[in-house]
């Protein structure tokens, strides 16, 4: 039984993304007998040649996929390295969890509404520093480079590298490292540099190079701030795919398949930048100076990371805002009336959505905690490491989202089967799974294993221990997991769409759908509902365990 | 309470090749064998072999018989096999009845009572709703003893169970382990550093390299 549903979980990471890459790849050349295609031609292809401006649409997926990882990798290095122990330390591994929750595209909405030439920021500093009376003539969000893009990517993905770097950090004893180059004479920032770095970077090259393949073809965060004529590749497909005229669909699969192209040249550039870093770090620790650069390092890295956090803080305040305004006219910093209009108007159309949302988050994450569980249990009970290799965990990752769920789309429409939840649900499980496993192993590997031994002393049977013993003990993680699980499947919007056919509305494709058209207040009540839900679950994760254990002090040592 | 008779036959541990452990001896109803060693030499793998959850990095030959049966095959739950550690080990979501009713067999009917009247006799009448976490040392180590006996062992291993008790509470608790698993006739495995439990024990003393 468990044996199965190990089985299951490597089968169910696996097939569907292999089978539906592979499946993208037919229509690409024109075979896709639905529609009429019969036998293999490159006219797709020469299609999307021709197409105006794709050299510009893939120089921005690239540099977006180069640039995101970059910068978020020396921000968190940078803060590692300057802030470690210190009380900003701590106050920021609290909120990386209720960071990482916030979803993309309510963070994007957000940031849009912060930037935008009528937005906070703007008013702020109108018409005082600026001279502006009326809102610039500025292409500042959806701007033609993506620069908007970019922060909109940098400052979600920043919290993610965090979190992998901080999980990671244990495996590399920092504090000792730092010390012994202390001891040597070297300066704080620069020992963590020249010691701990190095050793942490191969423990987080994978979640890097999921944040490579994530921002060179984002959909949903290129909805809303990217660029729009032309706007990025991945957007391309999505607009090519659902036209009505289905003869795009041959473009869209050739686009697709330049997409994988693109996100894997993306990390072949990224390799060739770690064998230059890799030199240069070399000559660095060489040349055996002690202090030089500490300043500025340790200056970028103290100030970096609050301001990552003030712009999301602030992007929540722009949202906020905009969600209850009434009338509000440039430059004025906040509204001149306030109103609850705009929620009243939203609820019943919320209904649905809301529904949905939370049906699909619930059955996709309870699937994916029986099988996580499962797999570390019967795990534990071989008495040795799973063989299945970190990388398979990272498949849904590592290949974009809009290639393999394409392939998966053609497949059901070859099997004949009708858009419907539960292959939506099957979708979010792809993407709810890896992040559910990441989450839990590390506790469920590092409970002490006497506990399990002294019940099975006491006679208990093997159930008997898992239920009674194991899962109360590790009640709080579990439950985390499930708010994780929960939040990324709250926050999914391609598989949705796609395996949905657009006529499975959640919260967040209702959201993206009004990125155009609809009105700046209505998307920030959607987006306001959209990252409320995964911070509910983060507080039920935090309290249930507290309010259940209240009297059980012994509780927290096990966490 | 049947006496049963414990028999390490042949019993090989060895890690990579490496031989860790070998003996060869049969310990009878209330007796103690004492097995002293340093760090690393393979004490905590034979009480883990004894109870049947030696992790399979490690190779072993031989056999562990209760009474002439086989213990090989049969899974760590069903040897009825008690264990104590250092540490008390009390489960920290279940009160202090709740970690006993944990281990008493489901045959049995009346629980409160037996839990009632063996808290009674370990001196801690009452306890029953105690979070365990607010025992002081002395008692934990004795909720966790009355937890074994009540799981009705028929043989039990020590895994250095006073080690991290002080002086003084070390010796009263040393004759309250030793004195219960003597009147309930059961056969015992030591394992320590501290010669004075060696002595205590008064059981054959093995020394492993």
């Amino acid at each position: 039984m468990l044996r199965w549903a190990s089985l299951t979980f490597v089968l169910l990471l696996a097939v569907p993304v292999l089978l539906g890459t592979a499946i993208s790849i037919l229509p690409a050349f024109g075979y896709l007998p639905a529609l009429g295609g019969n036998q293999l031609s490159l006219a797709p292809w020469l299609d999307l040649i021709s197409v105006p401006g794709l050299t510009h649409s893939l120089s921005i997926s690239l540099i977006a996929g180069i640039v995101t990882p970059l910068i978020s990798l020396i921000f968190v290095f940078l803060f590692l390295a300057s802030a470690s122990g210190s009380k900003l330390d701590n106050w920021i591994r609290r909120l990386v969890s209720p960071l990482l929750s916030l979803p993309h595209a309510a963070a994007a909405f957000g940031l849009a509404f912060l930037i935008a030439p009528s937005g906070l920021l703007s008013r702020w500093i109108s018409p005082g520093i600026s001279g502006w009376e009326r809102p610039p003539d500025l292409l500042i969000v959806n701007d033609t480079w993506g620069l908007s893009l970019l922060l909109g990517l940098i400052v979600k993905e920043i919290p993610f590298l965090l979190l992998m770097s901080l999980a990671a950090l244990g495996q590399v004893n920092p504090a000792e490292r730092v010390s012994m180059a202390r001891s040597l004479g070297y300066s704080p920032t620069i020992s963590w540099l020249k010691t701990v770095a190095p050793g942490l970077y191969p423990l987080i090259r994978l979640p890097l190079f999921a944040i490579i393949v994530f921002s060179s073809a984002t959909v949903d965060v290129a909805l809303i701030l990217g660029p729009n004529l032309p706007p990025t590749l991945s957007v391309m497909i999505l607009n090519w795919f659902n036209d009505p005229d289905l003869s795009y669909r041959f473009l869209a699969a050739a686009a697709a398949l330049l997409q994988l192209a693109v996100s894997l040249s993306a990390i072949g550039i990224w390799i060739v930048l770690e064998k230059f870093t890799a030199y240069l770090w070399h000559r660095w620790l060489n040349a055996g100076n002690r202090s030089s650069g500490e300043i500025l390092l340790y200056t970028i890295g103290r100030f970096g990371m609050p301001l990552v956090l003030l712009i999301t803080a602030a992007s929540l305040v722009a949202l906020s805002i905009n969600s209850f305004s009434g009338v509000w006219r440039f430059p004025a910093s906040i509204p001149s009336s306030w109103t609850v209009q705009h929620w009243a108007n939203a609820i019943p159309e919320l209904l649905i959505p809301l529904t949905n949302t939370l049906f699909i988050s619930l059955i996709a994450t309870a699937s994916a905690i029986v099988l996580v569980l499962s797999t570390l249990e019967y795990e534990h009970q071989q008495g040795k490491k799973s063989t299945m290799a970190i990388w398979l965990l990272y498949l849904p990752l590592l290949i974009p989202q809009v290639v393999f769920l394409f392939g998966l789309v053609v497949l059901s429409e070859l099997l004949q089967w009708q858009a419907n939840l539960a292959l939506v649900i099957f979708g979010h499980l792809l993407f709810v799974l890896p992040y559910v496993f990441l989450s839990l192993s590390g506790a469920y590997r590092h409970l002490d294993p006497r506990w399990i031994q002294v019940a099975s002393t006491l006679g208990a049977s093997r159930s008997k221990s898992f239920f009674k013993i194991r899962i109360p003990l590790l009640l709080a993680p579990c439950l985390t997991a499930i708010a994780l699980g929960m939040a990324i499947s709250i926050s999914l919007f391609l598989p949705t769409q796609l395996l949905g056919a657009g006529r499975i509305t959640t919260i967040t494709t209702e959201a993206i759908a009004m990125s155009s058209g609809g009105s700046r207040n209505q998307i920030a009540v959607w987006a306001i509902v959209q990252l409320l839900l995964p911070m509910l679950g983060f507080v039920a994760a935090l309290y249930i365990p507290r309010i259940l254990w209240r009297s059980r002090t012994g509780m927290k040592e096990i966490q | 309470m049947t006496t049963a008779q414990l028999e390490l036959q042949d019993v090989k541990i060895s890690i990579d090749g490496l031989p860790l452990v070998e003996i060869d001896c049969t310990i009878s109803g209330g007796e103690i064998l004492t097995v002293m060693g340093p760090s690393g030499s393979g004490k905590s793998s034979l009480l883990a072999y004894i109870a049947g959850f030696l992790p399979p990095v490690f190779e072993s030959t031989g056999k562990v018989c209760i009474d002439g049966n086989d213990l090989s095959d049969v899974p760590a739950q069903k040897r009825s096999i008690g264990l104590l550690f250092q540490d008390p080990m009390l489960f920290p979501h279940l009160s202090v009845a709740g970690n006993l009713r944990f281990g008493i067999s489901s045959r049995e009917k009346n629980k409160n009572k037996i839990i009632e009247t063996g808290l009674k006799d370990f001196q801690l009448a009452g306890f029953e709703d105690r979070d365990p976490q607010t025992l002081s040392g002395g008692q934990k180590s004795r909720v966790a003893l009355l937890r074994l006996l009540l799981s009705k062992p028929i043989a039990v291993l020590l895994d250095e169970p006073f080690a991290k008790l002080d002086t003084a509470l070390r010796r009263e608790q040393r004759k309250t382990v030793f004195d219960n698993l003597r009147n309930a006739k059961l056969p015992t495995v030591l394992v320590t550093h501290d010669h004075e439990d060696a002595e205590a024990a008064g059981g054959t003393v093995i020394e492993l390299v």
